[in-house]
């Protein structure tokens, strides 16, 4: 029976491989290493930017393990959505990385470069011609959004690593892709089991996640023609039908249908097994293939410049009602702007109150105990960073001084910094929740490989 | 008053990309999990009233093999946007944690 054997050391490129762990995967003769590097989670900075969210300290300590053992076994190593969101830029800085490993080390091999960083110009013609599509919670957009986005990337499937493999890759550094094509990409090209492939490779994305463990390390994955196993690589850490079937829950909108590039893959009818005290053997998933093969959009654009600021406030008569006080010096402040000629179109501001409702917003319920401080944050955003922290110093004053009410002596607040208002540049926005049509899986990707 | 926290092993929340949000409740027993699926109070429509989305487009899921209750609605804003008050939006539980069952 064909079996396909993937070691996935971690659950995010450049958040810490173990390398205990490590090799305890590579003891187990995998096929391949997989390891994906992107996520949406941070928010649309690292992509805007076209930034690894990890420091590049970390990045070289991951890559490092993984290309030296890929290559000292003689096993593929794949790597997807390089550097947090799979730009160009992000993919480049693994290569580089990666070849000063190769030359340090005298590895003699091809290292494959695949791109799917998609130009405006393309996508505006695929709007034109019907191909993009919303998904279900898409904000709505215009054929302007393309050229508004720093940068666009499109999600990649299983297909474009099977192809930088077919052409000889000993190490492929892929720009975004879905977390489960990097996985899903060996047992398919070996002829395992499709729905196998994908259900196995949605289970081990986020490494020891489908674990009991705490998370943050490695799980091994087995493909066979039937189903797929799974075992954790750290010590004293179990793999259960429930640490697996549950983790199919996480981060998904739909626990029992996963969309890919290709189809969709239906776990309803999934069989788990525990077949040891760490392993558990899964059957029955069914993948339904797509009539078109499409891939996620993923733009993000600068939405503005910021300054912020904090002040804490330990002041009981601004405890009485904090937001009252908030509004306040919000319509105080604002007044004052337009005062000295500058319009309210051109500023917004947002103040938040930690200790209070920052993080679960909206009113506190009824009887709820007064705060004992506040950690009061303002941010205002501007078209320009001039203009942004000129309404930031504005404020000032009245961060320090605004008293709950003006029959007493004004009050100091306390400012932590010197100077108080904090210059913070662009900010960002997700732009794109939608889908291209491609004719074939490759259309949007390009390959470039270094023979060293 | 008895909430879903009082009965529920755990619940969490969690973005899903950067346009929805996923809430679910875990149960131990078959028991907890029908006490909390058959509440009048715990419903798409409460949700919706919890969190300020639309009631039409929350979705309900009710995963019976592991005794799992999970909802996800759209954000009203993306993620990461301008006045963000919690990026990966692993925080927001605690309304559904403290609802009355």
């Amino acid at each position: 029976m064909k079996s396909c054997r993937i070691l996935m050391p971690t659950g995010g490129l450049g958040s810490g491989i173990n390398q205990e762990s490590f090799d305890r995967g590579m003891s187990m003769n995998p096929d391949v290493i997989a390891i994906d590097g992107g996520s949406t989670d941070s928010g649309p900075a690292s992509l805007a930017c076209g930034q690894c969210k990890y420091s590049r300290p970390m990045l070289e300590h991951d890559l490092r393990i993984a290309v030296i053992g890929g290559m000292k076994a003689g096993i593929p190593v794949l790597v997807g959505s390089c550097g947090t969101s799979g730009t160009n830029s992000t993919v480049d800085e693994c290569v580089d990385i990666v070849e000063e490993i190769f030359v340090k080390e005298g590895f003699k091999g091809r290292i494959a470069k695949v791109y799917s960083q998609q130009d405006p110009e393309m996508l505006k013609k695929k709007w034109d011609e019907g191909k993009i599509h919303a998904l279900e919670g898409a904000p709505e957009i215009t054929k302007e959004v393309f050229d508004e986005c720093e940068n666009i990337v499109a999600l990649m499937g299983a297909e474009p690593f099977i192809q930088a493999m077919k052409d000889g890759a000993d190490v492929v550094l892929c720009g975004r892709a879905t977390d489960t094509g990097i996985i899903a990409a060996m047992p398919l090209m070996m002829g395992c089991d499709t729905a196998a492939a994908w259900h196995g490779a949605k289970t081990v994305e986020c490494g020891s996640q489908c674990t009991d463990g705490a998370g943050g390390d490695g799980v091994f994955l087995v493909v066979d023609e039937k189903g797929f196993y799974v075992t954790p690589l750290q010590e004293g850490v179990h793999c259960t039908p429930y640490t697996i079937s549950a983790h199919l829950l996480y981060e998904n909108v739909d626990p029992f249908r996963l969309t890919e590039p290709s189809g969709s893959i239906l776990a309803e009818d999934a069989v788990y097994t525990q077949v040891d005290d760490y392993t558990v053997y899964v059957t029955g998933t069914k993948f339904e293939h797509a009539k078109q093969y499409t891939m996620k959009l993923e733009g993000a654009s600068v939405m503005g410049y910021q300054n912020i600021s904090l002040v804490g406030i330990a002041d009981t008569k601004v405890m009485v009602d904090p937001e009252q006080w908030i509004r306040n010096i919000s319509d105080h402040v604002s007044k004052h702007i337009t005062k000295i000629g500058i319009s309210p179109d051109e500023y917004s501001f947002n103040f938040k109150a930690y200790g209070y409702n920052a993080v679960i917003a909206g009113p506190v319920p009824e009887g709820t105990p007064a705060p004992r401080e506040l950690g009061i944050l303002l941010t205002v955003t501007a078209a320009t960073q001039e203009r942004a922290t000129q309404i930031a110093k504005i404020f000032n004053p009245f961060l320090l001084h605004y008293p709950a009410d003006f029959k007493t002596q004004l009050p100091s607040f306390a400012f932590p910094f010197s100077p108080v208002d904090c210059p913070r540049g662009r900010t960002y926005e997700f732009r794109l929740h939608h889908v291209v049509d491609v004719d074939d899986p490759l259309e949007l990707v390009q390959f470039e490989y270094i023979d060293l | 008053m008895t909430t879903v926290k009082d009965v529920a092993r755990y619940v969490r929340s969690k973005n899903a990309g950067p346009f929805w949000v996923t809430l679910e409740i875990f149960c131990d027993t078959k028991e907890d999990y029908e006490k909390i699926k058959n509440s009048k109070n715990i419903t798409a429509k409460k949700i919706a009233e919890l969190y300020s989305a639309e009631e039409r487009k929350v979705k309900s899921f009710y995963v019976d093999n592991i005794n799992v209750i999970k909802f996800s609605f759209p954000r009203s804003t993306p993620q990461g946007h301008k006045y963000e008050n919690d990026m990966h939006s692993g925080q927001q539980y605690i309304l559904l944690a403290n609802t009355e069952i």
